[in-house]
């Protein structure tokens, strides 16, 4: 069990935005937790949300695996050598049940460590009028650099006030 | 119309930049935009498709005599 769980950073949107990014994160912790509440703009039922680390928007990224429950039916599938980090059906869009926000958890172990980074992703994406998703990430960034910055972005239209980014840091020490 | 705007936090710093989208980027906003549209259209549709299979799999068997209690047993 972690020893530390500190606030690194973080903020409820008192403007939308398209993204929000972390720079400059220190290298101080052992893991690195983000945990956002977020909802979009777009006028669609669900959208899609992007991560992107260190600012590499190349295809430096092994892999992204999951698995994913709508109350009806589950679905699984696996990317590789993508780019970026797509979780794909992931938050709350505009014609989902109003001042409903999505809950997502990123977790970065080890972030400092020259190795490839695994991580995982967990999204909770409810719906009062029509299908809600529960969403579950593996990803890898092959990267053996640390991770310094963060980027959550929307593939469409912008977060809304309200949405939140929190960054954690978790030492083990 | 108030342009878009992004948002940079520098963690060690604590100085939090709200910087307004290029003319690139909000054009490419608005091609995701779409794109994510045409996607999601897509993903009922297919959705929908296998529920319509579900419903008429279960009709069938129904027809055939099993009862709703046997039908379950075989989905699970």
């Amino acid at each position: 069990m972690p020893s530390t769980y500190t606030l690194i950073k973080g903020e409820t949107l008192a403007s939308s935005a398209a993204s929000y990014t972390f720079t400059a994160i220190p290298s101080t912790f052992t893991d690195l937790v983000l945990r956002m509440s977020i909802r979009t703009g777009a006028a669609t039922n669900f959208s899609a949300i992007y991560i992107e680390y260190n600012g590499d928007s190349t295809n430096t990224f092994g892999s992204n695996t999951w698995l994913e429950g709508n109350g009806a039916s589950a679905s699984s599938s696996r990317y590789s050598n993508i780019t970026g980090f797509d979780p794909s059906t992931s938050v709350n869009a505009s014609t989902t049940t109003a001042s409903t926000f999505s809950n997502v958890e990123l977790y970065l172990p080890s972030y400092t460590a020259s190795q490839n980074k695994p991580f995982s992703f967990f999204n909770a994406m409810e719906n009062n009028s029509t299908t809600g998703y529960l969403k579950t990430h593996a990803g890898l960034y092959r990267t053996n650099s640390a991770i310094s910055q963060i980027k959550v972005q929307t593939q469409a239209n912008t977060f809304v006030t309200g949405s939140s980014f929190y960054l954690y840091g978790i030492k083990n020490s | 119309m108030t342009r878009p705007t992004r948002v940079e936090v520098n963690c060690t710093t604590g100085e939090t930049s709200i910087i307004e989208l290029t003319d690139a980027e909000i054009a490419q906003m608005e091609a995701d935009a779409a794109a994510q549209a045409v996607a999601q259209a897509e993903a009922e549709a297919a959705q929908a498709a296998v529920e319509a299979a579900r419903i008429s799999a279960n009709e069938k068997l129904s027809a055939l005599g099993l009862t709703t209690e046997e039908i379950a047993a075989l989905t699970k």
